[in-house]
């Protein structure tokens, strides 16, 4: 069953195209990732998603309600998470839960199993401003105070944008939690490596959708050759490889270079070429690639 | 090593806010030219650290010197001789981008001719010609964080302190801008960078790893990586950082 659909959504601020023809479908139980930086058009597709704000052209559905028509019923099926922080700075952690609680026509303790996990853990801090309380903190009563009237299809903007990675870890264990409970979970993230966490995603650009599929399915349709090269000093191989013209693309993945090349070129040819110019140390080696490579390859097409 | 080789030097610098101790006895140094990440979860104590770095916030106790200036004692000279730069804050919006490299070029006192000069040196490197007068708000963000980067250094500072610097800027961006990097360390410019991104920590020469105000880890990337038996600083961050005690209070 289909859980969110949009049809040719486009959405212009003034002379700039947040949002052009975008196209998806997601199903019913689906953790859905909406991958891409800063300006893609991710937070513009979730506030038209959650009848926030109203397309340009386009047409979308949210648990079969028109976006447009029905917002009020889709307010009462959806929970919210957005980017910048939400709630009422001035009023406590459970001040702010059960306001949205009541908001939803329901109390906290009716739907308490969903957020128990969340809450526990910040509810030594109950009696706290909600302002008072660190990032962490925040996200996870914002997160709380979306889900507290169950709603079907949970909408979470860029959940982990400026957090470490052990609470990035900690937050994707409480979603795949929520998902065992049949919500349906749309999540956007500028982080390349969460990708891997979603049932299918969506690479966004420029207000774009360039892919849509499984993870798995991405990786497997990369059609380069790509290899992974070390060697004593990084900075310089980098440029080497970069001279090189049958390279392709070379660039720095953490403490290897990923570099896709011509395929006449063959890793022998290359492991001389560096020595040549006096690097040591060189392996070479043939990788898959992960999204990033993915990402990068249909950001330059 | 020679002494005044070292940007940064710090001994047992401690930041207390009543009872809770943010910064905890941490003593490193940072070498000229050292690209040197510093890591660490949300509310290990990273900012309070950096905030007293920069002279913006006095010790509670220990000590320490950043371009050859006590902390303490001569916080003022400290800010003229470091450049600074967030993903949160770092260029005017609404100013064009020459008035942004004017306006900074001033504060950080250099002279009208000086800023001319270096103006149109900076927009050729960052091929920013067609850009000059672009409001900054018009710019993409890989672009905006660029030109923030290279506004940060203008004025050819000993060290640059970058906060997150890359946070949600596109992959491609985000390697670009981290050349921007290797070409000021290159120059002797010591880097002193935080981020989320653990690849982005394999390219520090060293890295330090901040858990509950402390220090628990300080090395090149590759000497952790083996200390911990890790194949990714990924995995040894996930290692050290699990240890906190504290909970992101």
């Amino acid at each position: 069953m289909t859980a969110v659909s949009a049809k040719s959504l486009s959405k212009n601020y003034d002379k700039t195209t947040a949002l052009e023809n975008v196209d998806l479908r997601v199903e019913r139980g689906e953790i859905f990732g909406i991958i891409g930086p800063d300006g893609a058009g991710k937070t513009t597709l979730f506030r038209i998603l959650t009848s926030l704000l109203l397309p340009d052209s386009g047409t979308a559905y949210v648990g079969g309600l028109n976006v447009v028509k029905d917002y009020k019923a889709i307010r009462t099926i959806i929970g919210y998470m957005p980017g910048q922080f939400s709630l009422y700075q001035d009023m406590t952690v459970e001040e702010n839960l059960s306001f949205f609680a009541t908001l939803f026509n329901t109390r906290t303790n009716e739907n308490y199993h969903l957020i128990r996990d969340i809450y526990t853990q910040i509810e030594p801090f109950k009696k706290r401003r909600a302002g008072a309380l660190s990032g962490g903190m925040k996200q996870k009563l914002a997160l709380c105070c979306a889900l507290i009237h169950k709603p079907e299809i949970l909408f979470l903007d860029e959940p982990t944008t400026g957090v470490d990675t052990i609470s990035r870890k900690e937050l994707w264990q409480m979603l795949f939690k929520l998902k065992q409970q049949g919500i349906t979970i749309l999540v956007s993230t500028p982080y390349m490596d969460e990708a891997s966490l979603c049932d299918r995603i969506a690479l966004m650009r420029n207000g774009s959708v360039m892919e849509i599929n499984t993870p798995t399915q991405i990786k497997e349709h990369y059609d380069d050759v790509l290899w992974a090269v070390k060697g004593n000093n990084m900075p310089r191989l980098l440029n080497d490889l970069r001279r090189n013209p049958q390279v392709k693309t070379a660039f720095a993945f953490g403490n290897v270079h990923h570099i896709t090349v011509e395929s006449s070129l063959s890793i022998n040819e290359l492991r001389e070429y560096l020595t040549s110019n006096g690097n040591t140390q060189i392996e070479i080696t043939t990788i898959k690639p992960d999204i990033e490579d993915c990402y990068m390859k249909a950001a330059a097409q | 090593m020679i002494m005044n080789n070292i940007v940064i030097e710090t001994e047992n610098l401690t930041k207390r806010f009543g009872k809770f101790t943010a910064v905890d006895s941490i003593s490193f140094n940072v070498r000229k030219g050292e690209i040197f990440g510093f890591l660490g979860a949300n509310g290990a104590g990273k900012t309070t650290a950096m905030r007293m770095l920069c002279g913006l916030s006095k010790p509670t106790s220990g000590k320490g010197t950043v371009a050859g200036y006590d902390i303490t004692r001569r916080p003022e000279p400290i800010k003229r001789n470091i450049g600074y730069m967030s993903q949160r804050f770092s260029l005017y919006e609404d100013l064009k981008v020459w008035e942004n490299i004017r306006l900074f070029g001033g504060i950080y006192g250099m002279s009208d001719s000086q800023i001319a000069e270096k103006t149109n040196e900076l927009l050729h490197t960052l091929d920013f010609g067609k850009d000059r007068n672009t409001p900054v708000k018009a710019l993409p963000l890989g672009r905006k964080q660029k030109l923030a980067f290279s506004v940060a250094i203008f004025h050819e500072p000993k060290i640059v302190f970058l906060d997150e610097p890359t946070g949600g800027v596109d992959p491609a961006a985000r390697r670009q801008f981290w050349e921007l990097i290797y070409d000021a360390s290159d120059r002797g410019i010591a880097v002193f960078v935080t981020t989320h991104y653990m690849d982005e920590a394999e390219y520090c020469n060293r890295v330090s790893i901040m858990v509950d105000g402390r220090i628990k880890a300080l090395d090149t990337p590759d000497k952790l990586k083996c200390q911990y038996n890790a194949d990714s600083m990924n995995d040894v961050f996930t290692h050290i950082a699990r240890t906190a005690e504290r909970t992101g209070e």
